[in-house]
């Protein structure tokens, strides 16, 4: 039902695929849409608790497709508006775990997308490449929010101003990804993890995240305040009762995501 | 009293009234807000009610007019109809208002969330007054009301746009007093009519209609209406109860007299 991604739910885990491997699966307008569809589909989907998000072929995402923009005058505020920002938006607005599997480069809004991810596992061959300051322009699609606030405000404009590549060594090192696998077990250790990351209390997941990103604009009285509702939240929940249950008992917990 | 369009609940003092017509993200039709006003009216002679909670569901507290009832209707039809009548009743509630309003708060829905005296806002909360993208504008107080709330230049924005702000703008703007998670913003409004239901309820009556006398009036006439609230309230059981209970470094008893 989709043409530029895959979507597969199997263990838990919704798998969605950047599926334009000859174009190293840059963003075109339907893109765009298919994966905010995929991304509102893995919401509503109960069977659904974790949401990896990888890419066809040798690349994660080289960004914007330039051949779809090239020629003529281009409306990078309207353009952005319309397409990107809801994207990021969406992902953030998604109350389950998003992990980026970064297969491959990931460049310019590519980076951007695997930023505003909740994680990122990277194969050894991966790589960043913060590609805007190359065509003279900023870093978009939340590069600018989430760079300085995942490797701090020093590396991150190193990265945008310079748009040096960045070989997944690196990105482990500065925290920019979260793990690094081997190039040929990467998509299964991938799965493993996200695997794991659905077997988790779920609800209590989209809180963390919610209340996480909210915290990075808010002040501590406000966080302090945030926290203690989703606690009220989190504290009625199924999965909270089964956590304490089998503490009690000493065994392992049973989760269901409720 | 059976209602079709609205649900209604009490306890402890609080009466809640719910819109439901979930399935139209609670379209406002003539019928909805008859009974609305007509449930507001009970409640507010209920001698066990102190408080009205108004609330929709997360989606929705009312996405708006119901536009069916009006697409068709011409000018004079709605005219004589006069729908705006029963709204005008809605401001002669005297016990207060908690609006716990989630999602579309849009239209009809946003100018009854401004009928109510206090506004707990879920963080989905979009609120707004688009009539102006159907080529028309506001009946029911948007223009007026929203203009007390916010102030001219936002309210214009607002109007002429037709674009809707979002629950944290609309709290530094002062048109909802607080944004909480969708998940609370019921139980939020209900913590706090609690907390109201247990003040006097003549004080609490008296100050309502002060305060919103400092719309109507000018400021000295305004002093005059508060000084003659505050010696009537002298006269009350509840002030000597209010007043003994703190001396006596207790909690007060309030009845009502």
């Amino acid at each position: 039902m989709y043409e530029t991604i895959l979507y597969e739910v199997s263990e838990g885990v919704a798998v969605v695929t950047l599926n334009r491997p000859d174009k190293f699966n840059a963003f075109t307008e339907l893109m765009h849409k298919e994966i905010i569809a995929a991304l509102k589909d893995a919401q509503k989907d109960d069977a659904v608790r974790c949401i990896l998000l990888t890419g066809a072929g040798r690349a994660f995402n080289a960004g914007q497709d330039l051949g779809e923009v090239s020629g003529g005058e281009v409306d990078f505020g309207g353009f952005l508006r319309k397409r990107y920002n809801p994207m990021i938006l969406q992902l953030q607005k998604t109350e389950k775990p998003i992990v980026a599997a970064v297969n491959g480069v990931a460049a310019g809004a590519g980076m951007s997308l695997a930023l505003a991810c909740d994680i990122r596992l990277a194969s050894e061959k991966a790589s960043f490449v913060n590609a805007f300051v190359s065509i003279g322009l900023v870093p978009d699609s939340g590069g600018c929010y989430f760079l300085p606030r995942i490797v701090g405000i020093g590396k991150a404009l190193e990265l945008a101003m310079t748009g040096e590549k960045v070989s997944a060594e690196e990105a482990l090192r500065i925290g920019l990804v979260n793990k690094v696998y081997p190039a040929e077990s990467f998509m299964e250790e991938a799965l493993a993890y996200a695997r794991k990351l659905a077997a988790l209390p779920t609800r209590g997941i989209g809180l963390i995240k919610r209340t996480m990103y909210k915290g990075l604009e808010m002040g501590l009285e406000e966080t302090l305040e945030y926290e203690a509702y989703a606690q009220e939240v989190a504290g009625s929940t199924a999965d909270h009762k089964e956590g304490v249950a089998a503490f009690m008992e000493k065994r392992a917990p049973r989760f269901t995501g409720r | 009293m059976a209602y079709e369009y609205i649900l209604t609940a009490s306890e402890d003092g609080i009466g809640i009234i719910t819109l439901n017509r979930p399935k139209i993200l609670n379209a406002l039709n003539l019928q909805l807000v008859d009974e609305l006003v007509a449930e507001l009216e009970r409640m507010d002679r209920d001698p066990d009610i102190r408080v009205i909670i108004l609330t929709g569901n997360d989606k929705a507290f009312a996405a708006g007019a119901d536009i069916n009832e009006m697409a068709e209707a011409s000018a004079i039809e709605i005219m004589k109809r006069d729908q705006f009548a029963v709204w005008d009743r809605m401001s002669l509630i005297s016990k207060p208002i908690i609006g716990a309003v989630s999602g579309f708060v849009l239209g009809g829905g946003c100018e009854l969330m401004m009928n109510c005296d206090i506004v707990i806002a879920s963080e989905t909360a979009v609120i707004g007054q688009p009539e102006i993208k159907l080529g028309v504008m506001p009946g029911a107080g948007g223009t007026q009301r929203l203009t007390r709330a916010v102030g001219l230049r936002k309210a214009m924005e607002m109007l002429l746009t037709g674009e809707p702000i979002s629950a944290k703008e609309a709290l530094r703007y002062g048109l909802v007093n607080r944004v909480v998670p969708v998940e609370a913003y019921f139980q939020e409004a209900r913590k706090l009519a609690k907390q109201i239901a247990a003040q006097p309820p003549l004080a609490v009556q008296v100050i309502k209609k002060a305060v919103h006398k400092a719309d109507d009036l000018p400021l000295g006439e305004g002093m005059d209406y508060e000084r003659n609230g505050f010696y009537l309230l002298l006269a009350s059981e509840d002030r000597k109860e209010g007043m003994q209970a703190f001396l006596e470094k207790r909690k007060p008893r309030f009845t009502g007299n």
